[in-house]
């Protein structure tokens, strides 16, 4: 029986797209405190504002992230959601599921919480919403106890790493995605458990270019698959896509009559390199120009697939724009073999570089892609020890003043004045 | 041995991590892991995967708000039993998928799911909108600007039909964040909706010596807006504090987070803003930032009626004008920016012309535009 009238919320159990509304209602039955959740939320829509108090530093012994602490302002109105927590559980990478697993941390949540969730947060954890800080060491314990199971990240330090569905079901991943998420959740369990970072770190892993997890946008460190050889083709399929046998894009846009495949007007005009053209029916691609942007092989995934040779090209710095505005990845290592027999050696060198180089030279709460931009890209390269790349930057910079060092002059900087002026009057 | 309060460091277990990602594939996953050939959109929702073993992934996606409770996960469990022997996933954007190994499996999926009200709508892929991804907003945050899961359901209701095909010239990718922060990361979106603070943060001097660290509140500001300040309370106790110059603050909210004496969060104040033309694939153009084009449309719960209708008027002028395969802001690039502001009837204000970091990149320093309406 509802608790709170609801009537702004119950408008949004109107429509056809599922409702948040009517699921709350639903685990109320079980979940008495979901009726506070919906009317405290009530209060909001009639207010127009939250009514969550700021922040709350709550956690588990040991840990300094995977909980965030909440607590009501209007406590006395809605008791059940007085102290209001969130557990950041790690995912498995990939977000794939076996529901015996699912059905016990329903379980533990349905004892320990209120019974919601996120599926998932916007880093990747599973989020668990909502509850009482006496609960907190009995859920970690049965977590970690009954489903082997840890908590994710939150505050300054690295947060739960993410990757694409990669090589699990997609056949353009250039590498083994989900084993470099694991084998670096892995390695860095303390490092995502114990804040020691300026601010929050992200990795993210792309299994190429098309970038499903956002990583060039959002990661601190982006591994976004490639290849360095030819696209592979097979010239009878290209002719199958061409005869309108197989509809473009797997049939992405199979809801509209755009007319038949036109394979000069879909493809190869679409290329950003022009590095492709038909030569008697045959489809040719000047491998030496093409930037691997995955367009025609999108288009095409049955004639087209990326080359053999794959790795991966390594980006740093990307976030949103709190505070210095938003920036993409920049491109440090053009490739580089993402290996899990090595360890991911490379990659592992290059994160505890920038950790090193980060953690000294960093502000409290700046990002690495901020620190990158405050100390500039030529500083951040020469201290990763990289040679210094035209693939680095778009364009050459427009303005002279170089920073030159002065080992770098003939003769250094040290000059006499005086023997200056005996040649040069005043 | 059960957890034991009176003892809560025994026995205890920390840095596991999480549970290893291949217990959790069905067969079919399992046994073609980076051997998969192709793939291909039967009908919107539906696709399927094929190995170079021959073996066939069928996935079905749904849609979700990713504010679920466990009675529904438990009903999403109940489904992967019955059809797909016990496993599932989910997508980057809140979607589910279940999937199953042969083609005969996945119309009684489908019945099943239609069979279930509208819990479970079959869509999201190709050229369509998929699931928007977005916040907590008033369900569990404590300095939005709007709500997250309100939104968000009432432009999926009008957008629903744009899920359920693949009518569109590309996909569209839709984010909400409901503050600045930007936990959704919604700054390389097609279409960003953006909860925004109009306000100057208040100081509440009567609690900021007990709650705050000053030095921390001033150097939040990006603008050099806060400064250290000394106020008198009712009881006639001198304090240290802060003022903030109200004409220097651009509302991005960084001081309340660090100081909760600061809040700036107000009915009035608060909005949401509209950005486009994002993107964060490499495909054929590079990743973009979305562009603010309506700088300010107000609050209004439940169903926030003026956010709806901007974007459905510009994902509806973006699906009659774009070419095939054409992102949204690769649209607004090859037409001008100027010509999509009159394609989408959005008037342009003053608030669209960058004045913060880095403003005069996007300044025009070019005698090339288009002469539309907007010049007299």
């Amino acid at each position: 029986m509802a608790k709170h009238a609801t009537p702004l919320l119950d408008e949004l159990e109107k429509g056809p797209w599922p409702s948040f509304v009517t699921d709350l209602k639903r685990q109320a039955e079980k979940s008495p405190q979901c009726w506070d959740i919906l009317g405290q939320m009530e209060l909001s829509y009639k207010d127009r504002i939250t009514h969550w108090k700021h922040g709350g530093i709550v956690g588990v012994f040991g840990y300094g992230g995977g909980i965030v602490g909440r607590y009501s302002d209007s406590p006395d109105k809605f008791p059940g959601v007085a102290h209001f927590h969130t557990v950041r559980l790690n995912q498995p990478s990939s977000k794939f599921y076996r529901t015996d697993m699912l059905r016990k941390v329903c379980d533990i949540w349905e004892k320990r919480g209120s019974g919601m969730t996120n599926f998932h947060g916007s880093t990747g954890d599973l989020v668990l919403l909502g509850t009482t800080t006496d609960q907190l060491e009995p859920l970690f314990y049965q977590m970690t106890h009954e489903l082997n199971w840890d908590l994710g990240g939150s505050g300054s330090n690295l947060r739960t790493p993410s990757c694409c569905l990669g090589k699990a079901r997609c056949e353009y991943a250039c590498y083994d995605t989900q084993a470099a998420c694991y084998g670096l959740t892995m390695k860095y369990q303390d490092e995502i458990h114990r804040p020691a970072f300026p601010y929050k770190f992200k990795f993210k892993f792309s299994g190429c270019p098309n970038d499903c997890v956002a990583s060039i946008a959002r990661s601190d460190l982006s591994v976004i698959g490639t290849w360095r050889d030819d696209i592979r083709i097979d010239q009878a399929m290209v002719k199958k896509y061409m005869a309108g046998e197989i509809p473009a894009e797997g049939n992405a846009h199979g809801s509209r009559n755009w007319g038949k495949f036109d394979i000069q007007k879909e493809v190869i005009n679409l290329c950003p390199t022009g590095c492709m053209s038909l030569d008697g029916g045959a489809l040719k691609i000047d491998n030496a120009n093409c930037t691997r942007c995955m367009h025609c092989i999108n288009v095409m995934p049955r004639a087209l697939r990326p080359g053999t040779d794959t790795g991966a090209t390594i980006l740093c710095g990307a976030k949103a724009p709190i505070l210095e505005g938003a920036q993409f990845a920049t491109m440090i290592i053009p490739f580089m073999k993402i290996d899990p027999e090595n360890e991911f050696e490379e990659l592992v060198e290059l994160i505890e570089k920038i950790w090193d180089w980060w953690m000294e030279v960093g502000k409290n709460r700046e990002r690495v892609g901020e620190t990158m931009q405050r100390l500039g890209l030529p500083t951040f390269l020469e201290v990763m020890e990289l040679d210094p790349l035209p693939q680095h930057v778009k364009e050459p910079r427009s303005n002279p003043y170089v920073f030159w060092k002065e080992e770098e002059v003939e003769g250094g900087w040290e000059r006499n004045v005086k023997e200056f002026r005996k040649r040069h009057n005043m | 041995m059960a957890y034991d309060p009176n003892n809560p460091m025994a026995d205890r277990i920390t840095d596991i991590g999480p549970p290893h990602y291949e217990q959790m594939f069905p067969p079919v996953i399992k046994n073609n892991y980076g051997k998969w050939l192709y793939h291909e959109i039967l009908q919107p929702g539906v696709l399927v995967h094929v190995s170079e073993t021959g073996d066939e992934c069928y996935t079905v996606r749904v849609g979700s708000a990713r504010l679920i409770s466990i009675e529904h996960v438990r009903e999403l469990c109940d489904i992967a039993d019955k059809h797909c022997g016990g496993y599932l996933r989910f997508t980057t954007r809140n979607n589910v998928e279940f999937m199953v190994d042969s083609k005969a499996k996945v119309k009684p999926l489908l019945d099943d799911l239609a069979s279930r009200g509208n819990k479970f709508p079959v869509g999201g892929t190709g050229a369509g909108v998929t699931n928007i991804v977005h916040t907590q907003g008033w369900v569990h945050c404590h300095t939005p600007a709007t709500d997250a899961s309100g939104v968000v359901k009432a432009v999926m209701d009008e957008l629903f039909e744009y899920f359920t095909s693949m009518s569109l010239p590309a996909q569209v990718r839709i984010a909400l964040a409901c503050c600045l922060n930007m936990c959704g990361a919604v700054h390389a979106s097609d279409i960003a909706i953006l909860g925004i603070h109009r306000k100057p943060p208040m100081i509440d001097h009567d609690t900021i010596t007990g709650v705050c660290e000053l030095p921390l509140a001033i150097a939040a500001c990006p603008l050099g807006a806060i400064k250290p300040a000394k106020a008198t309370l009712a009881n006639g106790d001198e304090i240290k504090t802060v003022s903030v110059n109200a004409e220097r603050c651009m509302f991005c909210g960084n001081c309340y987070t660090m100081c909760p004496s600061m809040p700036l969060a107000d009915p009035e104040g608060d909005g949401i803003a509209i950005l486009v033309g994002g993107k964060v694939s490499n495909s054929k153009s590079a990743p973009k930032f979305s562009k603010l084009v309506i700088p300010y449309l107000p609050n209004h719960p439940p169903r926030w009626p003026e956010v709806v209708q901007s974007v459905k008027k510009i994902l509806v002028a973006y699906a009659k004008n774009a070419n095939k395969y054409e992102r949204l802001g690769e649209w607004a690039e090859r037409i001008g920016w100027e010509k999509f502001f009159e394609a989408c009837d959005i008037p342009f204000t003053i608030k669209s012309i960058d004045d913060y970091r880095l403003a005069y990149n996007t300044w025009r320093t070019t005698t090339q535009f288009k002469f539309t309406s907007h010049v007299k």
